[in-house]
């Protein structure tokens, strides 16, 4: 069984284009591939629209995904011993991480480092803290949370200390401006096999098409993960400005400069004193 | 209420930004001078990144020049040759500008040019009017009467080859020291986001021997055509001018310059020029705080095209 829906609660700040969501979102689907063998769990996430459009007065909002678990054993459900986490993790760029120094007395950039893929956000929820869900080793190796993400130096012949102090320079600036997030107790689960995430958009959260993943946890150890896409894009009037900005400049340019000649001839009739 | 800035990719809360201009505005009109020195550092303190704060700051200064230069040229007090000249060196510097502009922005110096630039330019400026004006403001008091000295009528300028004649300064004088002045004042705009009236205004007077009733017509109208000229170029290279950024302090600024104005008419010149000095010279002090203070954070983020 798979259901679906991506609601964004409370402010009317993000408008869901829902044309797109097609019959997936049209309720309880039955799956079409074979019923897998009893006792392998696998988990299934949903949404109702892989669209969302911000427009100008976003100012970040909490994004639900639903998801449900198949398969599920009653018992260790009952115990609490299935974790869930899941990542929202935005489009990869590259990113070049520059350390100010003294000299003469001024701070200025002096060394510099360039990382290649680093995904602009990355946005975790979780059932528990994230230590008592698995081993370290595991979130490496599945390279899950903000902590494990890999990031890939351009120049690799830069020594390892100096590569890995610019990268926790990375990963500690995108958490302070909040594109990197986490939330703990973010997963809930609603029944024995129905849970909801809810993931923080930051005000600044990048468009492009960024990837939902859902990972299950049985006793601690890694089941299955399962994905989704969700494109976001700006709307409105803004996105337009950003366009033309971008892709007509010339025209854009001249825009500019004759708005600016027009508001001083303007503001000269409105307040004349000659 | 927040805005949303599309270059700048940021919220920003729309009052704040009419205040800003409003504010800006009113000094420009009690000071006459263009206020893009004064945006520019403002925007920065408002965490705009500095290659855009510079960019719409040239934009606003197109629109907060145009009126004042309107005027001058309809009561005539405007030098077109000499603007035009003027203007030839400014388009040049303006191009120079951006190319190092874009140059510094691919380094990560930017911000550090920006910064010293200004803490070097309004510190002398400022620091040489505050003097000025104390002076003037104590002989007042001391009712001596301020001794008019009249500059040197030639000094080593007016020796140099290829002079010109322009007739509503009533001036014989070579263009190469005004493509000169023209052209390090068009660096100026496209790398600080100002119209560099503030120094243009004295170079002219003090260098070129400009009658006075002349100066600031001709200055304006070159410095719309430069600014003018700056926000295109740094449109299509850089695609850092935020119009909705510019609009917003636009309007502001354009409303406040008129109370500015009226407000100057009852302060005394040399108060005036006191104030102002101030003003200039806590802006140089604040920008110098940031680059000599230790900051919060070493490490800063930028994002790269495909690479």
């Amino acid at each position: 069984m798979l259901v679906g829906s991506a609601s964004l609660p409370a402010m009317a700040v993000l408008s869901l284009l829902l044309a797109v969501a097609g019959a997936q979102a049209q309720g309880p689907v039955t799956r079409a591939e074979p019923e897998p063998p009893a006792n392998v769990e696998s988990i299934q996430i949903g949404l109702s629209t892989d669209r969302i459009s911000i427009t100008s007065d976003f100012s970040g909002a909490d994004l639900t995904i639903f998801g449900a678990l198949d398969n599920a054993d009653p018992l260790i459900n009952r115990q609490g011993r299935y974790d869930v986490i899941v990542v929202l993790e935005g489009p990869a760029r590259p990113v070049m991480v520059r350390r100010k120094q003294r000299i003469l007395g001024v701070w200025m950039n002096t060394q510099s480092e360039i990382f290649v893929n680093v995904p602009v956000s990355y946005s975790v929820a979780t059932t528990r803290v994230p230590q008592d869900i698995t081993d370290p080793i595991n979130y490496r190796q599945l390279a899950l949370g903000a902590d494990n993400i890999y990031i890939e130096p351009l120049d690799k012949d830069v020594d390892t200390a100096t590569v890995k102090e610019f990268e926790a320079a990375l990963r500690q600036l995108k958490k302070t401006t909040g594109l990197y997030s986490e939330r703990i107790g973010g997963v809930q689960f609603l029944t024995q096999s129905l849970f909801r995430a809810t993931l923080t958009l930051a005000p600044n959260v990048p468009v492009g098409t960024h990837k939902a993943r859902a990972f299950l946890f049985r006793n601690g150890i890694f089941i299955k993960e399962n994905s989704a896409q969700l494109v976001i894009v700006k709307a409105g009037f803004e996105q337009s400005v950003f366009r033309l900005a971008h892709e007509y400049s010339l025209f854009y340019g001249i825009f500019a400069a004759v708005l600016a000649v027009f508001t001083g001839w303007l503001g000269r009739i409105v307040f004349r004193r000659d | 209420m927040g805005i949303y800035l599309p270059i700048a990719e940021m919220s920003v809360n729309i009052f704040v930004l009419l205040t800003m201009g409003a504010a800006v505005g009113f000094l420009s009109g009690l000071f006459g001078v263009g206020g893009g020195f004064l945006i520019t550092p403002l925007l920065i303190f408002y965490n705009i990144p500095p290659a855009i704060a510079v960019a719409t700051g040239a934009n606003q200064v197109v629109a907060s020049s145009f009126s004042g230069a309107l005027a001058h040229f309809k009561r005539g007090t405007l030098d077109m040759k000499l603007g035009t000249v003027l203007l030839a060196g400014g388009i040049v510097g303006s191009t120079l500008g951006i190319y190092v502009f874009s140059l510094l922005r691919q380094m990560g110096q930017l911000d550090l040019l920006v910064s010293l630039l200004y803490v070097v330019l309004l510190g002398t400026v400022g620091g040489m009017m505050f003097v000025e004006s104390v002076n003037a403001i104590r002989n007042a008091r001391r009712g001596v009467n301020p001794n008019l000295k009249r500059p040197g009528q030639h000094n080593w300028i007016h020796r140099l080859p290829l002079k010109m004649r322009f007739r509503a300064s009533k001036l014989f004088v070579s263009i190469i020291p005004v493509l000169v002045l023209g052209a390090a004042i068009g660096f100026l705009a496209s790398i600080m986001g100002v119209g560099g009236g503030f120094i243009m205004v004295p170079a002219m007077i003090y260098l070129l021997k400009v009658p006075t009733n002349v100066v600031i017509g001709t200055s304006l109208f070159q410095i719309v055509v430069v600014s003018a000229y700056t926000t295109i170029v740094h449109a299509t290279t850089n695609q850092t001018v935020d119009i909705i950024l510019a609009m917003a302090l636009m309007v502001g600024g354009v409303a406040g310059a008129q109370y500015g104005a009226k407000a100057g008419q009852k302060l005394r010149g040399e108060q005036l020029r006191a104030l102002l000095a101030s003003l200039v010279l806590a802006v140089a002090l604040r920008l110098a705080y940031d680059l000599f203070v230790r900051p919060p954070n070493l490490y800063s983020l930028s994002a790269l095209g495909a690479l």
